[in-house]
């Protein structure tokens, strides 16, 4: 099990360093630099903004220095004086040193601030999101599948499984305006776009107004866009889960020795059937988070996503690699984790 | 006896065996009405989009300047909102969008664009992902290794912003490049089609890779059964075990898998055109047109939710069929997924 994880985390590491040469072999074989604009600037000035941000140098020399920032621990004395040093993680060491780690460099095209900043300021935003969405897909989900499966063939089934089929065939582009329509602008109930949170967040991502209705009346109709799309993956595996396990011997053994039919399908059945759907929770919140861009752009909200499509753009090489390097390691973290907790919950799965 | 009567009564039960398959799955698909309520839809759509130019009223870029945003008067009953800004006309069925182009061509030429998607993503997975996993699960040991381990890198890839890079890249280096160069050749036939090819591409590059793990692990587990032995044993080389025994193993499960991810294409094309990384202005897209409608979702909401609506109507479609064709083809999985 220890070996087996070891090999895991270090095929991880291997699997986002493959991704951060592609992505950086792609975004610098697109022509253009990012310092053009409608009005050119003087020759001049674009190689020394060059100069600065080291885009005159080779192609390898740039990788391996964006690699050396983002991979190697730094202990300095002083805070960070520069936009070139900026680091993610600040450790004060005592007296005047700092270690720190992890420095994607400045933004670009916001020239005031780094892309270390936009990740600070944006991915709250796309956290909160997330996390609302899943309680949605959730909340309405589960009970959705457990009660299409206990009342399997009746009309409660069939009413369940067509809210499912409705909730994967309305993408969020058609879904996100429809909503926008019928409770922003004909009922007029919540406002249409924006978002209700400001930094500064408690613990980096819980905002200050979470129990006002400032902060859900924008939040609810995004999450229930992107929310209802995973509350039908929920159900129908759920469900599946559930007739598959109702079917096990275990539960005819249950019956057999008389236990109330309710123990059987509380304490017997749903505890098994519930541990792939939790199992998929983990790539599921990095599923929702990588994707939020669909809704953010739909709905104007302030984060990370919809800061990726307008640095793609701009050409902002650091925001992107920055923001595809953050979203693969959610990936990558919640696959590991999916791998090693079916091996701990289910001790007939082995890894060689 | 002879000879050849011989093979003919060997030969008849296997060809009624195979047949007996595919009308049990006929049956079965033909008894499902959700999946023949999809296969119509599907077929209605796809009639429209192949006769588009002959069903709509005008031509999808011709513009009415002094007719922008104008809209049948009927339309005031079921968007009230409307009524301050309305301006009525009976020209446009359905009203014009902001630069007086008809919506109903607009949006019958838009299925084009959503249905040439839903075939091609499926072709592209089935041709690339089925080839790429039968030699992989074939040949096992090293090749195996090596293939699967590209496809758990690009697995790791976050899939839409992959699509979205690869389409930013294609869309600035291709059209920048000198003539006389294959890039631009390619930029040249994508402006033909509208911008389709690079939609096309860009789909196609995610899209196998489902395919390739299933097809592997499929072949992995047929390789070892008794028929491709006896077919080794027969002679047979191992293109024509491939092709000729594993293929038709696997084509039931691979076929099942890319029904059910058609509606997820036909998403990701409506949201690349949604962002302005689709197809090329004129060209209508349901996806473009939601958009720009968007932009007047206070003043003039038909313009985004007519659209939206067809997006999801044909989003339904597939998923009725894709569901049919799952529960006939393998009638274990039902409710699986």
């Amino acid at each position: 099990m220890g070996r087996y994880v070891i090999r895991r985390v270090l095929w991880m590491l291997l699997v986002l360093f493959v991704i951060s040469l592609i992505t950086f072999v792609m975004e610098h074989s697109v022509p253009g630099g990012p310092f053009d604009q409608e009005k050119k600037l003087p020759a001049e000035i674009i190689a020394n903004l060059e100069k600065k941000y080291h885009l005159d140098e080779p192609y390898w020399k740039q990788y391996m220095r964006f690699l050396y920032d983002v991979l190697v621990p730094q202990i300095t004395q002083g805070e960070s004086v520069s936009m070139l040093d900026e680091a993610m993680i600040n450790i004060k060491l005592g007296g005047d040193y700092y270690l720190r780690w992890v420095n994607f460099g400045p933004s670009f095209t916001s020239r005031s601030r780094t892309v270390n900043d936009i990740i600070r300021e944006q991915l709250p935003v796309s956290i909160q999101l997330g996390i609302i969405s899943m309680a949605i897909a959730i909340t309405i989900g589960l009970p959705m599948g457990i009660v299409a499966a206990l009342k399997q063939n009746t009309i409660w089934d069939y009413l369940g499984m067509s809210v499912a089929i409705f909730g994967v065939s309305v993408p969020v582009v058609a879904m996100g305006p429809v909503l926008v329509w019928i409770f922003g602008v004909t009922l007029k109930w919540l406002p249409p776009t924006g978002w209700g949170a400001k930094p500064p967040y408690l613990l980096f991502f819980i905002p200050r107004n979470l129990f006002s209705w400032d902060f859900w009346k924008y939040a609810m109709m995004p999450a229930f866009a992107v929310g209802t799309g995973y509350s039908a993956i929920i159900a129908r595996l759920s469900r599946a889960s559930l007739l598959q396990v109702v079917h096990e011997d275990y539960i005819r053994t249950a019956r057999a020795k008389g236990l109330a039919e309710r123990v059987v399908t509380v304490r017997h059945a749903l505890r098994n059937a519930l541990i792939p759907v939790v199992t998929i929770l983990g790539p599921m919140f990095a599923a929702v988070l990588t994707g939020l861009f669909v809704v953010e752009q739909v709905f104007g909200i302030p984060g990370l996503g919809k800061y990726f499509i307008t640095s793609i753009g701009n050409r902002d090489y650091p925001v992107i690699m920055g923001t595809i390097l953050l979203y693969a390691i959610f990936l990558v973290i919640a696959n590991v984790v999916v791998d090693v907790t079916y091996a701990w919950l289910d001790p007939r799965i082995r890894y060689e | 006896m002879t000879a050849s009567e011989t093979v003919a009564s060997t030969a008849v039960p296997e060809r009624r065996k195979t047949a007996g398959v595919w009308a049990d799955a006929t049956y079965r698909l033909a008894r499902n009405k959700a999946a023949l309520l999809g296969g119509g839809l599907v077929l209605i759509l796809t009639l429209s989009a192949i006769f588009a130019s002959q069903l709509s009223p005008y031509s999808y870029s011709e513009q009415d300047r002094l007719q922008t945003d104008a809209m049948p008067a009927w339309m005031l009953s079921i968007f009230p909102t409307v009524r301050p800004y309305a301006k009525i006309t009976s020209d446009f069925p359905l009203g014009a969008d902001y630069v007086g182009r008809d919506l109903l061509s607009r949006l019958i030429f838009g299925a084009q664009i959503s249905l040439s998607v839903a075939f091609v993503g499926p072709i592209i997975a089935l041709l690339v992902g089925t080839v790429y996993g039968l030699i992989s699960g074939f040949f096992g040991g090293r090749v195996d290794n090596v293939m699967m381990r590209i496809v758990d890198i690009m697995y790791a890839f976050p899939t839409m912003l992959l699509i979205i890079l690869m389409m930013a890249f294609f869309r600035s280096t291709f059209a920048a490049s000198q003539p006389g160069t294959f890039t631009h050749a390619m930029n040249a036939l994508d402006r033909r089609f509208g911008g389709m090819l690079f939609i096309f591409i860009g789909i196609g590059i995610t899209a196998w890779m489902g395919t390739a793990r299933l097809a592997r692990g499929q072949v992995l587990s047929l390789r070892e059964q008794e028929f491709s032995l006896a077919a080794r044993a027969m002679g047979a080389g191992n293109g024509r075990i491939i092709f000729r025994h594993l293929l038709p193993n696997v084509l039931g499960p691979l076929i099942i898998t890319v029904t059910l991810a058609i509606p997820g294409y036909i998403s990701t094309e409506a949201f690349l055109s949604f962002i302005g990384l689709g197809v090329n202005a004129p060209t209508p897209s349901w996806g473009s047109m939601i958009s720009d409608g968007a932009q007047a979702i206070r003043t003039y909401p038909h313009q985004a939710i007519l659209p939206a609506l067809a997006l999801s109507i044909t989003m339904f479609a597939f998923n009725f069929l894709g569901d049919g064709l799952r529960d006939a083809l393998d009638p274990r999985l039902r409710g699986v997924q």
